[in-house]
C-alpha cells in the first residue's frame, strides 16, 4: 500500500505499510505510515512547504532527517497540548496527530511577512541594534509593526499541560550516549569489563547511520543487540536524548514515552539525571549544508537526509535527485535514489578529481559526475524545479542547467561534538579533514580531576568508523564554505548559513567588516546559531566564513560556547512532579484539618499553611480579623502556634552557648521560667526572636519565629561543630514533635480549669513561669507568655494529640464563645502592644538598638554573636532609624512601606527620607489606626508630624508611643473573675 | 498499623502509623555499649542499622541513633536508654510525633524511589540506612523484608509533609511508569 | 553538579543533598578586634581561581559540617575532611601538591607562619561565614 504521490512502491525498514496512520496538516487531511516520523509522512504526502524562516519569511522545506532540523519546526497538538516548534524530524507520527506551520500569517501560501524578503536590504546584520539605537518616524510608523507582528517563533500554549511528566536518577559506571555500531561496540566493551552500562539512543531505533550507509550493517547492529541484550548490566535505553553533561559526571537525558500520544496513559515524557563515572559520546556527526545562492529554496536538502527517508521511510523527496558535494559520502545518496529507481540527473562535486570508489561506482551506474563544479542558482521559488551550474572556483558564470526537484548537497560531517564540550572539553580544528574534534588531550575531567568522556566512532572524527565495508573508502574532501568560491556579493545575499535565524553570508561578511572580529560577538550581532537548532548545521560554516573575511586560519577563529540542552526541553519535562499540588511541599499542622473544615482563609508562611483567619458567612477577611481580636480582648481565642521553633538545647555548656547565641544573658533564667530574647547575626542584624524556657539545669527550649526554626537550628549547629566544637552541647529541632496551642483572653484560666488536670492559677504558674502535667488527659508543657498583651497561655502537646487538645479546649470553652484566630489577628493584637514582629520591623538591617531593644542586650557579656559588629561606629550612631508609634491625622490607615520625606534632595534628585512605615493596621480594639515605623532620632522626637507621600496621595501622622493598648498591662491577669 | 495509600503494578504505597521513635545523641565511641543494651540491639555502624525485627537502631550521624519500638514500648524506651546515659553527656527525646512512615512495596518499589531520591539505593547493602531527600523534602531510607510489611523500602520524613510524601509517592508509582527499558 | 563525599557518613552526595558554607579556615574576631581584623572575618574572601577550601554542610543526610579541599576551575576534589580541622590534613595537602605541584598555601597571609600540613603550625580554625544571616 503506498500513502501520498512521493512514496514509493517498496522499501522502508522502519514503516509498517499495513498500518496506515491519518493525520491533519495545515487543516489538510494526510496519510502516513507506522514508523513514520511527521516530516516523512510530508514528505510522502507531497508536502515541501512547511513553514516559513524567521526574519525573511522564506518558504521552508524540510532540509534534514534528525535532530540538527532548522526549517520543519510545527506546532503539534491542540488546546491544553499545543506545544510550538516540534521537529517534524524527530517526532514520530501518531494518528490522529494535528500540526500546523508557524511563522506564516495569515497562511502558508500567502504570508504576509514575505515583505521583509524583499526588503532584505534594509535588513541586514544587527539590524535590530541599529534600528532600535536611532528609531526614525518610517520605522516607528512603517517597518517595526510589521516586524513586530511578525516576531517570535511559534506561538506560546495559552492552557495548562494536560500531560504527566516525571524524573528518574540514574546511575552507572559507563554511559554510552549513542546507540550506532560505535556506541554499541564501546558499550559491549565496557559491559565486558563490568560495572554498571547504560546506553542512551535519541531514536526509536538502534544502529545510527549503518543499517543505511552499509550494505549488511542492520546485521552487525543485530548481533550487537544481541550480546548487550544477553548482558545483566547494560540497560539499553531507545527514545532517550542525552541533552547536558554537566560537572562531575551529571547527564541529563530525556526519554519520550507517549509523545503526543496521549492515548498511552503513560507519562509523556521523562527526564533521566544519571550521575556517571565515565561517558562515551557516540554521537555521531552532523552533515553540514553547502553555502550556494538559492540554498534555502525547498527541495534543498541534506544528502543524507535524502537517502534516510528513501531508506527508512520508503518515501521519495524529489523524482530527479541532484547531487551536490565536496566529498565522497553524498554519492551514497545517489547510489540509494537509483536503487529505488529515481532519476539521478546530476553530481556536480566541486573537487577538481572524484576518482574514489564511490564515486567509480556512480559513473559506472550511468550518473552524469560534473567535477570542479558548483552551484550557481536555484530555479524555483516554492520548490526546486532545477539547477545551473558553474565552475567551483569561478565566479559563477554558468555552464549549464539540469532539470531537478530535489538538491541533496554534503558539504561533509562534523562530528557531534555537544556533549564532549559542554563540560569543559576542547575541541581542535583538522585542516585535512575539515571539521572541529575532540581534542584527546583536553578532555572534560570529573571530581577526581582525571577525563571522564571518551568520544568514539564519527563523534571523535573517525568518520571512517561507519564504513564497516572495511576499506577506508573515502577520498579527501576538499573544503568549500562558499559556492562559487569568488562567488559576487549578489550570490552571497542569497547563501543562507542559519536557515532558521536567517543568517546568510553576506551577513557574517558585514559583522567582520563592522568590527564584530571575535566569533561569540559575530554570532550575538548577527544572531547565528542562537535559534533553537543553536546551529547544528550552521556554525562550522558560519565560522568558516567568518576567518576567510577575516583572513585567519579556521583554528585561530575557534568555536562558539556549546550549551545545553542538545535540544530543546519542554518545561513540563523539567517540572516534572513539581505542580499542581505538589508543586511544593506544604506543611500542615496537626491541627490543620480542623481550620479546614471550619473556612480558614490560608496564608502562606514559609512553606506552611496557617489560617489568616476564620470568615464567616458573608464576613470579609477584615470583618472576620475584627471579630476575632474584639473575641479574644474581651473573651478568649485560640491560636494554632504549632509551627512557631522549638530547640532544644541540652549540655553542660548550653548556658555558656546560649549566652553567645542570644543577645540577653540566658545562662542565668532560673529552671521553670521563661525569657524572650533576640538573636543577632554576627554582621550584628536581628535575625529571630522567641522565648526561651529552661527546662532543666543543662537543658533550655528555644522557641523560635515560624520561618526561623531550620534556619535557627542550622545557625546553632553551624556554631557547635565550626567554632565551638569542644563545648558540651547537643541540639534537636522538635518544631515537629509538639502540637503548640495559645489560648488568650480574659477567660483563659477558666476554659483551661475545666479541662482538669493542672492548677493554673496565677499563684502556681506567674508570668514567664511553665509547668508540665495534664490537660484534659493528654500531656502537656504550659509556658505563661503573651504576644498580646491578654492572660495567655501556650500550651504544648505531642504532636498527635494536637487535635484532640484543641477539641478539649474548644469544648470546655464554648460557653465562653471561644474563638479560633488567625495570623493576622495576632499581628494586629503584638503591634497594639507595641511588639516587634521579625520581618515587618526588621529587614536584615535592623540591629535590636533600632528597636528600643536595649533591655534585652546585655551588657554585662563579653561576647555573643553580634556585639562586635554592633560596636561598629555606625552601628552605634544616634543617626539611625528608630521605632516609634505613628498616628495618622485623619483617621486613614497609613500604606505599609511609606516613607516619611524630609527636606532637600539627594544626590539622586530624590527627596530625603526620615523613616518609614513598618506596620500599619487598622485597630478594632481601639476603632482607628494603628502604625510604627523607623524614624530619625524617632523617640526624641515625640509629637512631630510627619508628611508620607505616595503616588497621588499623601498621608500625615504624628510620632507617638508604639504601645497603643493597655499601657500599664493591667490586662496579662485576665478577667477579675477569670 | 498500616494504611494503603496506593496499590499499582508498580508498588504498594503504605501509611504506617503507632510506632515509638527515641531521639538519642551522644558519644557513640563512649556510651554506644550502653545505649546498645539498654535498646536490646547492636550497635550500628556508621550508615547502618539493626534490627530484631521488632526494635529498629539506626545510625543517624557520628553523635546521632534513632531507636524504633512498638508504639506500646515508648515510654519505656526513652526511661531505659535516658537511664543508661546517667551521668553521661547525652540527649534523649520522645519523638514518635515528628515523622511519618511509609512502607514502599510491591513488585517494582526501589524505581518508586528511584524518582524522587538523588541516591544510588540500588547498591545500598541491606542493612544501610540513608538520608536523603524525597523530591523537596528530606527523608531516611532502608530496605524492609518481613512477613508483615513485604519486601520493599521505609521510608520517613518530617510529619508536617505527610500529606505531600503521600502524594508524590503515589505519582511515582502511577501505573503504566516503571522504568524498564522498552 | 558536584559530588562531595561527607567524610562523617561516607555518603557520596550530590549538590542538592548539601548546603554551601563559603569559605573554611576562617579566623573569628570577636569584640575588641580591630576594625582592620573585624573586617577581613567578616567580609574579605579570598575567591581562589584554583585551589580553596570550603565549608559545606550534609544537610539532607547527617546534618554536618565538613571541610572541602576543591579546584573552583576544574572542580576536582582533593578531599573532604571534617569541620573540626586546625587546617588541612597532610592527605588533603598531599593529593593537592600531588596534581599542583605550583600550588602555595595561602597561611602565611593569615596567620604570619609557615604553611601548615607540613609541621604543626598553628592554623585558622574553621569559621561559619558569618554573614549568612547579614
Ligand atoms: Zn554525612
Amino acid at each position: 500500500m503506498t500513502t501520498g504521490p512521493f512514496r514509493l512502491p517498496a522499501g522502508g525498514r522502519l514503516i509498517d505499510r499495513s498500518k496506515p496512520l491519518g493525520f491533519r496538516f495545515e487543516g489538510r487531511q494526510m496519510t502516513g505510515f507506522s514508523g513514520d516520523t511527521l516530516a516523512s509522512a510530508l514528505l510522502g504526502s507531497g508536502q515541501r512547504v512547511v513553514g516559513r524562516s524567521f526574519k525573511y519569511h522564506r518558504p521552508r522545506g524540510i532540509l534534514a532527517s534528525g535532530a540538527e532540523e532548522p526549517n520543519a519546526l510545527l506546532g503539534l497538538g491542540q488546546g491544553g497540548r499545543f506545544e510550538p516548534n516540534q521537529r517534524a524530524t524527530t517526532t514520530p507520527l501518531v494518528q490522529g496527530m494535528v500540526a500546523t506551520a508557524q511563522n506564516a500569517w495569515p497562511g502558508l501560501n500567502r504570508d504576509f511577512g514575505a515583505i521583509n524578503d524583499a526588503l532584505w536590504r534594509f535588513l541586514p546584520a544587527g539590524f535590530y541594534y541599529k534600528t532600535f539605537m536611532a528609531p526614525r518616524r518610517a520605522w516607528k510608523s512603517v517597518f517595526e509593526p510589521i516586524i513586530r507582528r511578525a516576531a517570535g517563533l511559534g506561538r506560546a500554549p495559552e492552557l495548562p499541560d494536560p500531560d504527566r511528566y516525571e524524573q528518574a536518577y540514574g546511575f552507572a559506571d559507563v554511559v554510552v550516549v549513542g546507540g550506532g555500531i560505535a556506541g554499541l561496540n564501546a558499550a559491549l566493551d565496557a559491559a565486558r569489563r563490568g560495572g554498571r552500562v547504560i546506553v542512551l539512543e535519541q531514536a526509536a531505533h538502534w544502529g545510527g547511520r549503518t543499517p543505511v550507509d552499509h550494505p549488511g550493517g542492520q546485521g552487525r547492529v543485530d548481533a550487537l543487540l544481541a550480546e548487550l541484550r544477553a548482558l545483566r548490566n547494560v540497560t539499553l535505553r531507545r527514545n532517550t536524548m542525552a541533552t547536558g553533561l554537566y560537572d562531575h559526571g551529571y547527564l541529563l537525558a530525556r526519554e519520550a514515552l507517549a509523545d503526543h500520544d496521549p492515548n498511552a496513559g503513560l507519562p509523556r515524557q521523562r527526564l533521566w539525571r544519571i550521575r556517571a563515572g565515565h561517558v562515551i559520546t557516540a554521537t555521531g556527526a552532523l552533515e553540514r549544508p553547502l553555502s550556494f545562492a538559492g540554498n534555502d529554496v525547498p527541495g534543498v536538502m541534506l544528502a543524507s537526509a535524502v537517502r534516510d527517508y528513501i531508506v527508512d521511510h520508503g518515501v521519495a523527496p524529489g523524482r530527479r535527485i541532484a547531487v551536490v558535494t565536496n566529498n565522497d559520502d553524498a554519492y551514497r545518496t545517489a547510489l540509494v535514489a537509483l536503487d529505488a529507481g529515481l532519476a539521478v540527473p546530476v553530481v556536480l562535486d566541486a573537487r577538481p578529481v572524484a576518482d574514489g570508489l564511490l564515486p567509480g561506482e556512480a559513473r559506472a551506474r550511468g550518473v552524469r559526475v560534473e567535477t570542479g563544479c558548483g552551484i550557481a542558482r536555484v530555479l524555483g521559488r516554492k520548490g526546486v524545479s532545477g539547477v545551473e551550474f558553474c565552475a567551483q572556483d569561478g565566479s559563477g558564470a554558468p555552464l549549464g542547467t539540469v532539470d531537478c526537484d530535489v538538491i541533496a548537497m554534503s558539504g561533509g560531517w562534523s562530528p557531534a561534538d555537544h556533549l564532549w564540550s559542554h563540560c569543559g572539553g576542547k575541541l581542535v580544528w583538522d585542516d585535512a579533514r575539515a571539521f572541529f574534534a575532540p581534542d584527546p588531550s583536553r578532555q572534560p575531567t570529573g571530581a577526581d580531576g582525571r577525563g571522564n568522556v571518551t568520544p568514539v566512532g564519527a563523534a571523535s572524527g573517525d568518520l571512517a568508523v561507519a564504513a564497516l565495508t572495511g576499506a577506508a573508502d573515502a577520498a579527501a574532501i576538499l573544503p568549500v564554505w562558499v559556492m562559487p568560491a569568488n562567488a559576487p556579493a549578489k550570490m552571497r545575499f542569497k547563501m543562507w548559513l542559519d536557515f532558521q535565524n536567517d543568517v546568510k553570508v553576506s551577513d557574517v561578511e558585514l559583522a567582520a567588516r563592522e568590527g564584530y572580529a571575535s566569533v561569540e560577538h559575530a554570532k550575538r550581532y548577527t544572531t547565528l546559531g542562537m535559534a533553537t537548532d543553536q546551529g547544528k548545521t550552521s556554525n562550522i560554516n558560519g565560522l568558516a566564513v567568518l576567518s576567510a573575511t577575516l583572513d585567519q586560519p579556521i583554528a585561530a577563529t575557534g568555536t562558539t560556547t556549546f550549551r545545553p540542552p542538545y535540544t530543546p526541553l519542554t518545561f513540563g519535562t523539567i517540572a516534572a512532579e513539581a505542580r499542581g499540588a505538589v508543586f511544593q511541599p506544604l506543611r500542615k499542622t496537626p491541627i490543620h484539618g480542623w481550620h479546614e473544615a471550619n473556612g480558614a482563609d490560608w496564608e502562606p508562611v514559609g512553606l506552611w499553611r496557617r489560617p489568616y483567619c476564620y470568615p464567616r458567612g458573608a464576613e470579609t477577611r477584615g470583618q472576620a480579623v475584627a471579630r476575632e481580636i474584639r473575641a479574644v480582648r474581651s473573651g478568649v481565642g485560640t491560636l494554632d502556634a504549632s509551627t512557631l521553633g522549638k530547640i532544644l538545647v541540652k549540655g553542660p555548656d548550653a548556658g555558656r552557648f546560649l549566652d553567645m547565641i542570644y543577645t540577653g544573658m540566658m545562662s542565668s533564667l532560673p529552671v521553670g521560667k521563661c525569657r524572650y530574647g533576640l538573636m543577632c547575626s554576627e554582621n550584628g542584624f536581628l535575625v529571630d526572636d522567641g522565648v526561651a524556657v529552661r527546662l532543666a539545669e543543662d537543658t533550655w527550649l528555644c522557641h523560635t519565629t515560624t520561618g526561623g526554626a531550620e534556619r535557627i537550628h542550622g545557625h546553632m549547629e553551624d556554631w557547635l561543630q565550626c567554632e565551638w566544637w569542644d563545648w558540651q552541647v547537643y541540639t534537636a529541632n522538635l518544631t515537629e514533635q509538639f502540637a503548640q496551642i495559645a489560648v488568650v483572653g480574659p477567660y483563659a484560666r477558666r476554659v483551661l480549669a475545666k479541662l482538669g488536670g493542672m492548677d493554673l492559677s496565677a499563684a502556681a504558674l506567674p508570668f514567664m513561669g511553665w509547668a508540665e502535667g495534664e490537660l484534659a488527659g493528654i500531656p502537656v508543657r504550659v509556658y505563661r507568655i503573651s504576644f498580646s498583651g491578654e492572660l495567655s497561655f501556650e500550651i504544648a502537646a505531642p504532636a498527635n494529640r494536637g487535635l484532640q487538645l484543641w477539641q478539649a479546649i474548644h469544648e470546655a470553652g464554648a460557653e465562653f464563645d471561644i474563638t479560633p484566630y488567625g495570623t493576622e489577628a495576632m499581628h494586629v493584637m503584638r503591634a497594639e502592644k507595641g511588639f516587634i514582629m521579625i520581618g515587618d520591623e526588621t529587614d536584615g538591617t535592623v540591629i535590636p538598638q533600632d528597636l528600643n531593644l536595649h533591655w534585652a542586650i546585655s551588657r554585662k557579656k563579653p561576647d555573643f554573636i553580634g556585639k562586635r559588629a554592633q560596636e561598629r561606629s555606625f552601628m552605634a550612631s544616634p543617626d539611625r532609624w528608630r521605632l516609634v508609634g505613628l498616628e495618622s491625622l485623619d483617621g486613614r490607615v497609613l500604606p505599609d512601606g511609606a516613607l516619611a520625606v524630609a527636606d532637600g534632595v539627594n544626590a539622586n534628585g530624590q527627596r530625603n527620607s526620615q523613616g518609614r512605615v513598618t506596620s500599619t493596621y487598622h485597630s478594632p480594639t481601639l476603632d482607628r489606626p494603628i502604625a510604627m515605623g523607623l524614624v530619625h532620632h524617632g523617640p526624641e522626637r515625640m509629637g512631630e508630624v510627619l508628611e508620607f507621600p505616595v503616588p497621588g496621595d499623601s498621608f500625615r501622622a504624628r510620632i507617638v508611643d508604639p504601645v497603643f493598648y493597655d499601657k500599664e498591662g493591667a490586662k496579662a491577669e485576665g478577667a477579675a473573675d477569670g | 498499623m498500616a494504611d494503603a495509600i496506593t496499590m499499582t503494578p508498580l508498588a504498594g504505597i503504605a501509611e504506617i502509623r503507632g510506632l515509638g521513635m527515641v531521639l538519642i545523641r551522644a558519644d557513640l565511641g563512649r556510651a554506644g555499649d550502653a545505649i546498645a543494651e539498654a535498646a536490646g540491639l547492636a550497635l550500628p555502624e556508621t550508615g547502618r542499622f539493626t534490627t530484631d525485627g521488632l526494635r529498629w537502631l539506626g545510625w543517624m550521624s557520628p553523635d546521632e541513633l534513632l531507636l524504633i519500638v512498638p508504639g506500646s514500648e515508648r515510654g519505656r524506651a526513652v526511661a531505659d536508654v535516658a537511664g543508661a546515659l546517667t551521668g553521661e553527656h547525652a540527649l534523649v527525646q520522645d519523638v514518635s510525633d515528628m515523622r511519618c512512615v511509609f512502607d514502599v512495596t510491591g513488585r517494582k518499589p526501589g524505581q518508586v524511589l528511584a524518582k524522587l531520591c538523588p541516591a544510588d539505593l540500588e547498591t545500598r547493602p541491606r542493612d544501610g540506612l540513608r538520608r536523603t531527600r524525597a523530591a523537596q523534602v528530606a527523608c531516611a531510607v532502608w530496605r524492609i523484608d518481613g512477613a508483615e510489611t513485604g519486601r520493599g523500602w521505609r521510608l520517613i520524613a518530617f510529619r508536617s509533609v505527610r500529606d505531600y510524601v503521600a502524594q508524590v509517592l503515589a505519582g511515582a508509582a502511577a501505573p503504566g511508569s516503571d522504568l524498564d527499558p522498552r | 553538579m558536584l559530588i562531595l563525599t561527607c567524610p562523617y557518613c561516607g555518603v557520596a552526595a550530590e549538590e542538592t543533598e548539601l548546603h554551601p558554607g563559603g569559605e573554611a579556615h576562617l579566623t573569628r574576631h570577636g569584640p575588641g578586634s580591630t576594625d582592620a581584623d573585624f573586617e577581613w572575618y567578616l567580609f574579605a574572601r579570598r575567591n581562589p581561581k584554583g585551589v580553596h577550601f570550603e565549608r559545606w554542610r550534609h544537610l539532607y543526610g547527617c546534618g554536618k559540617w565538613f571541610l572541602a579541599a576543591r579546584d573552583t576551575v576544574t572542580l576536582q576534589v582533593f578531599g573532604t575532611y571534617p569541620a573540626q580541622s586546625k587546617y588541612p590534613p597532610r592527605e588533603i595537602i598531599a593529593a593537592i601538591r600531588a596534581d599542583r605541584p605550583d600550588w602555595v598555601p595561602h597561611w602565611d597571609e593569615i596567620t604570619g607562619d609557615s604553611a601548615p600540613g607540613v609541621g604543626n603550625d598553628p592554623a585558622p580554625n574553621p569559621t561559619p561565614a558569618r554573614d549568612s544571616f547579614a
